[in-house]
């Protein structure tokens, strides 16, 4: 019983670690993003880099962002009829699921499987780069790592994540459309009716915040862990762990905290 | 004059030193080899060179100029000097062969891609790697990837050239070509280089003079006659590469199966008549 105890409580420590652990690199995470910040007015000598990233970062993700979304939409609708019909007229039900895309489900989705996809594969590419000094090779060219592998990667994240975002919140509602016309009895005009309905631009503003700040959030955790990165191939795999799981963190963190500061 | 200058470099990694001491000066126009033993921190002295890595006490001096604590974007118009050979070559994996030779010019000078096209060209030529420019790095040989980063070395032709190991892993022949080229970059182009290398048929083709670096020391410094001539045990033994002397190599001696049965049975018949 004690030794269940003890391995019980060294597992509590082990996952308390792992949760806390991200927040002790946080000074240097912001020193990362001064470094990158300096180097904004070199976008202009920069532009096919960040147009190459824009294609991998944006342009590929977007059929998995699609399929998540639709299914997010579909499902969101299923539940909402479940929770509203007693209660509410159905006229509400495109309200309430686009309501809960645009202002949740879209950025924090479209956030974390762009962590998933890019983010973590932004590390390990620059973790392996690390590792056989291609990052120092560039570094005695007198060309600025940052300014050659992370602002390009960085600004296309800040770009194309709300992009994204946007793309999933209208197929999310796409899709909840579909489920509410074949399997729900409400038809097409009513749901759009209840889009139209309670249909504010703020709304649309905060979700596009939200998709920068995760966008931003996720890529400098990507490029910083893996500049980070010591121990080979093992230490590439890691820093890829590393990358999501922080950036996941941080973004339901800064959906918080947005949605406390907007609401 | 002095073109490069370490002062009482020191350098430990977690607590264990690998440079304890360095005292190193690269005149102008010369070609300085560094030998010593693998893993006695040689790729990391040349790493302080170029401000790579920090020295943890001691300085080290460009052209006079201390760049120990220059901060990174001063390092960059230092770094403009130099042309860097990885021991691992360290091409961008992401660009051609081209690509990345020419990567410099792209970035820092003002060339037309067409001229830029045509000094990658030379430059692979010199080299003996003419035509593969559109290759990606994964694709080539171990040797081939050395030669590579050689030309992406030169590309910009810098004033000084820091080689880590430029022949290991060439055949011989092309060892000797790469010699060649190191040695018309110095006598042609008065170039200040730095030839880190086990070679040491390659030592004595190219150095002006040459250090040997041993347990974090520089131990001899001299010609290559001085070299053949020196009292310095270590450095005799290095050279003649022999593993009996003051160097003992870490390893375990080399048991074979059969003695190994041989000494378990006998311990055994050992430990029989004990109980
Ligand atoms: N980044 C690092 N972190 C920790 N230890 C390091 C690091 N870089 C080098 N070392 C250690 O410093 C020592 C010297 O390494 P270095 O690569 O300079 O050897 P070397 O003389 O170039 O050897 P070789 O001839 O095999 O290339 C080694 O013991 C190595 O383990
Ligand atoms: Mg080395």
């Amino acid at each position: 019983m004690t030794k269940l105890f003890r391995l019980y409580t060294r597992f509590a420590a082990g996952f308390a670690d792992s949760i806390i652990r991200p927040f002790y690199n946080i000074g240097d995470v912001v020193v990362f993003l001064g470094k990158t910040i300096r180097t904004v007015p070199n976008i202009p000598k920069s532009l096919g880099l960040i147009f190459d990233s824009m294609l991998e970062i944006g342009v590929r993700s977007i059929p998995i962002a699609l399929v998540i979304s639709i299914f997010a939409g579909a499902t969101t609708a299923w539940q909402a009829n479940y929770q509203l019909q007693e209660y509410v007229s159905m006229r509400y039900l495109g309200t309430a699921v686009s309501k809960s895309l645009i202002l949740e489900l879209g950025p924090v989705l479209t956030g974390l499987v762009v962590a998933g996809r890019v983010g973590a594969s932004i590390a390990a590419s620059l973790g392996a780069m690390r590792v056989t000094e291609q990052i120092d090779a560039l570094s005695t060219m007198a060309i600025d790592p940052i300014r050659y592998l992370v602002l390009p990667r960085v600004t296309a994240a800040m770009i194309m994540v709300p992009i994204l975002t946007i793309y999933s919140v209208f197929f999310g509602i796409v899709g909840a459309m579909f489920v509410s016309m074949y399997f729900l009895g409400v038809t097409k005009g009513i749901f759009i009716v209840g889009v139209r309905h309670y249909f504010y631009y703020t709304d649309i503003m905060v979700c596009l915040i939200k998709a920068f700040i995760f966008g931003t959030g996720l890529s400098v955790l990507g490029c910083y862990y893996g500049f980070k990165t010591t121990g080979g191939a093992e230490g590439v795999g890691k820093a890829a762990i590393k990358a999501f799981v922080s950036s996941a963190i941080f973004i339901l963190l800064s959906d918080f905290i947005v949605a406390a500061l907007a609401f | 004059m002095e073109k490069i200058e370490l002062r009482g470099v020191k350098k430990y990694f977690s607590s264990k030193p690998v440079l304890r001491d360095v005292n190193l000066t690269v005149r102008k126009g010369e070609t300085l080899a560094v030998i010593g033993r693998s893993g006695c921190g040689k790729s990391v002295m040349l790493k302080h060179i170029v401000g790579l890595l920090k020295p943890d006490d001691g300085k080290v001096f460009v052209d006079g100029e201390d760049i120990t604590d220059l901060p990174e974007q001063q390092l960059y118009r230092i770094r403009k000097k130099f042309g860097f050979l990885f021991q691992g070559a360290a091409l961008l994996d992401s660009l051609t062969v081209g690509e990345n030779v020419g990567l410099g010019l792209a970035e820092l000078s003002e060339y037309t891609p067409e001229k830029i096209k045509q000094i990658v060209t030379e430059k692979l030529a010199m080299v003996g790697m003419e035509g593969i420019e559109n290759y990606m790095p994964a694709d080539l040989s171990g040797g081939m990837k050395k030669r590579v980063g050689l030309a992406r070395a030169i590309a910009m032709e810098p004033e000084i050239i820091l080689y880590d190991e430029p022949t290991t892993g060439l055949d011989p022949i092309m060892a000797d070509t790469i010699n060649e080229l190191i040695n018309y970059l110095s006598t042609e182009l008065k170039i200040t280089s730095i030839v880190v290398t086990h070679d040491i048929t390659s030592v004595r083709k190219v150095s002006d003079r040459i250090s040997m670096l041993h347990h974090g020391e520089i131990i001899f410094t001299g010609t290559v006659e001085e070299l053949d001539t020196t009292g310095n045990e270590v450095v005799i033994q290095f050279i003649e590469g022999r593993s009996e002397g003051p160097i003992k190599p870490s390893v375990k001696k080399y048991i074979s199966d059969d003695e190994q049965r041989i000494r378990f049975n006998s311990k055994k018949r050992v430990e029989g008549i004990f109980q």
